[in-house]
């Protein structure tokens, strides 16, 4: 690897990401989210595969109570626009750019795609059951001091280490 | 006062914002190697904390900054979002994220990052993860009661162990500076490097922690700017600069009875005292809720000048700073306490034997001024009544 492709300074990106969080909390009162955005993703496909079910079933309309302009129009969702911008643009700067697939060593193309649907869908669900994910609930919620927050974020790094012992295979080789 | 939205920025500016702060979200995320899934596990398998370095740094950084902001009284802690808390479906889905983290390598926000720079892992999570957000939508029924259970609404960690807010920040600082050694030495570990307790340049490490814990330091030590404020404005006041203007009762009385619509009468005691007493017309913001922005229009009413009292004189005249420290400048405080004016018009209203002139002119008067204020009082029940509401939390998590 190269000088260009190194990452940086991991306290120095921290720094930087916790300014993005509080210039976003000074000027809109809130803080960053990610799993939101894919949530608009999903209710706007059920809206348009399946209108009969959107329709009548309680959930999506009280989704749709929310979002008055539909799902697509919401925060999250530009928000998400951009840090896809923003991560292209730091890719293409730091040379990291390229169809690519990274996985742990002895691991098939196969499984780790699998891997990745299989833990998006865990994450995605337990997201919204924990009220948002490690940007929205965990990092912001560290920012503003939030128990429910804070608490969610020791969940979701005590669940990983509690189960990446029995998923060591998909990342290391022991 | 920040949030900048929607007082100074206008709430249309909103999704531009998002699109804006996204952008630098997205590039910090991408130039940490949150991108890449192997150093994002690492930190589970102990060979690389880089994820653990940048999350807590940001945290804390941000925290800090909320901070320092509402230290200075730039940032308006009460209405900004917080996360609210339901203990039991934050632990339950906590872990089901954490299990997702270990299967798939990343989390939403990194996934987003690796899809934009082409790994396709990062593609398949996002789609699996909007199947699991489907998922979700669809067993919603048989989840809601879990979902909706141990609602502790916007709860602060600090309240819950009940210490300031500065001393929790400097915990959580001690924390992570805590785990930055520690974890680079397990990395070290790990590695089979040989293990420092300060690896890599320790002198630009020390002065970056050094540099957060005196921000903390100074803002334990010097008062807000609230308290700074206040406290002058009482220096002032004591030494006879800036004395709050005082009404006494019967022409405050006699206010009432002419001229009420000139006159904007704050009870500044609890809702119950107020609800038990207030003078007619009177509406009631308790001195502790003053300060808020909520009131801000209602204190600076041009037509209306505004006459305070509570339960003790200091309070009124306490009011009256307040208001003063807002901008009004024509405010009064009632030199007397709630409990006396009400003596004064309601109780016995006795004329002694062989009454002065002026004693009977006062009791006829006061007898008059009770009844019509009572009247008064009366016809404007039904009034609309000024602004009670108090601003709003904004919106915000990840719904």
């Amino acid at each position: 690897m190269d000088q260009k492709n190194k990452f940086m300074n991991p306290y120095l990106a921290g720094v930087l990401l916790g300014f993005v969080l509080l210039a976003t909390i000074y000027i809109t009162g809130r803080g960053l989210g990610a799993s939101g955005a894919m949530k608009s993703v999903a209710v706007t496909t059920v809206r348009a595969a399946a209108p009969d079910h959107y329709e009548s079933t309680a959930y999506y309309q009280d989704y749709a109570a929310d979002h008055p302009d539909g799902p697509m129009k919401s925060w999250l969702v530009f928000e998400m626009l951009g840090v896809l911008v923003g991560a292209f643009l730091s890719g293409a700067l730091s040379g990291r750019l390229g169809l690519k697939l990274e996985k742990g060593p002895g691991v098939t193309n196969t499984t780790r795609i699998i891997g990745a649907i299989i833990g998006g869908i865990l994450f995605g669900f337990g997201s919204q059951l924990g009220r948002g994910c490690t940007s929205g609930s965990a990092l912001s919620g560290m920012a503003v001091m939030s128990f429910g927050g804070i608490i969610t974020m020791l969940a979701i790094f005590g669940g990983a280490y509690a189960f990446a012992w029995f998923f060591r295979k998909l990342w290391i080789t022991r | 006062m920040a949030p900048l939205i929607p007082e100074i920025i206008s709430p249309e500016y909103n999704y531009l914002i998002a699109l804006i702060v996204g952008l630098g979200f997205g590039f910090a995320l991408e130039q940490a190697g949150f991108s890449s899934t192997r150093k994002l596990v690492g930190l589970f398998y102990g060979y690389d904390f880089t994820v653990l370095k940048v999350f807590f740094t940001a945290g804390v950084t941000a925290m800090i900054g909320v901070v320092t902001l509402s230290h200075l009284e730039m940032l308006n802690t009460e209405i900004i979002f917080v996360n609210p808390t339901f203990l039991p479906s934050a632990i339950t889905g906590g872990i089901i994220m954490g299990a997702g983290f270990i299967i798939g390598g990343f989390c939403p926000g990194t996934s987003a990052a690796a899809a934009a720079i082409g790994k396709l892992d990062g593609w398949a999570f996002i789609g699996g993860a909007t199947i699991g957000i489907f998922a979700f939508g669809e067993f919603y029924p048989l989840l809601e009661d879990f979902y909706l259970a141990g609602n502790q609404g916007p709860l602060l960690f600090y309240n819950v162990l009940g210490i300031e807010r500065i001393t929790f920040a400097l915990i959580l600082m001690a924390v992570a500076i805590f785990a930055f050694v520690a974890t680079g030495m397990i990395e070290d570990k790990v590695n089979k490097k040989p293990v420092h307790i300060l690896s890599g340049n320790w002198k630009n490490k020390t002065i970056a922690a050094a540099i957060p814990l005196a921000v903390v330091l100074i803002l334990m030590i010097t008062p807000s700017r609230k308290e700074f404020t206040m406290e002058k404005l009482e220096a002032r006041a004591a030494s006879g600069e800036c004395k709050p203007d005082l009404i006494d009762a019967d022409k405050l009385a006699f206010e009432i009875m002419n001229n009420y619509y000139q006159y904007n009468v704050i009870d500044v005691r609890s809702a119950e005292e107020y609800k038990a007493f207030h003078i007619a017309t009177a509406i009631n913001i308790p001195l502790d809720d003053l300060h808020s922005t909520a009131y801000r229009k209602l204190l600076n009413q041009r037509i209306q000048t505004n006459v305070f009292y509570g339960a003790s004189p200091a309070q009124a005249k306490k009011a009256c700073l307040i208001a003063r420290y807002h901008g009004n400048e024509t405010s009064l405080a009632l030199n007397v306490t709630a409990e006396d004016f009400k003596n004064t018009f309601y109780g016995e209203i006795s004329i002694p034997e062989n009454p002065t002139k002026s004693q009977q002119t006062i009791a006829l008067f006061r007898r008059r001024a009770a009844e019509k204020m009572k009247e008064i009082e009366k016809n404007l029940a039904s009034r609309e009544k000024p602004v009670q509401q108090k601003v709003t939390r904004v919106q915000g998590g990840c719904s």
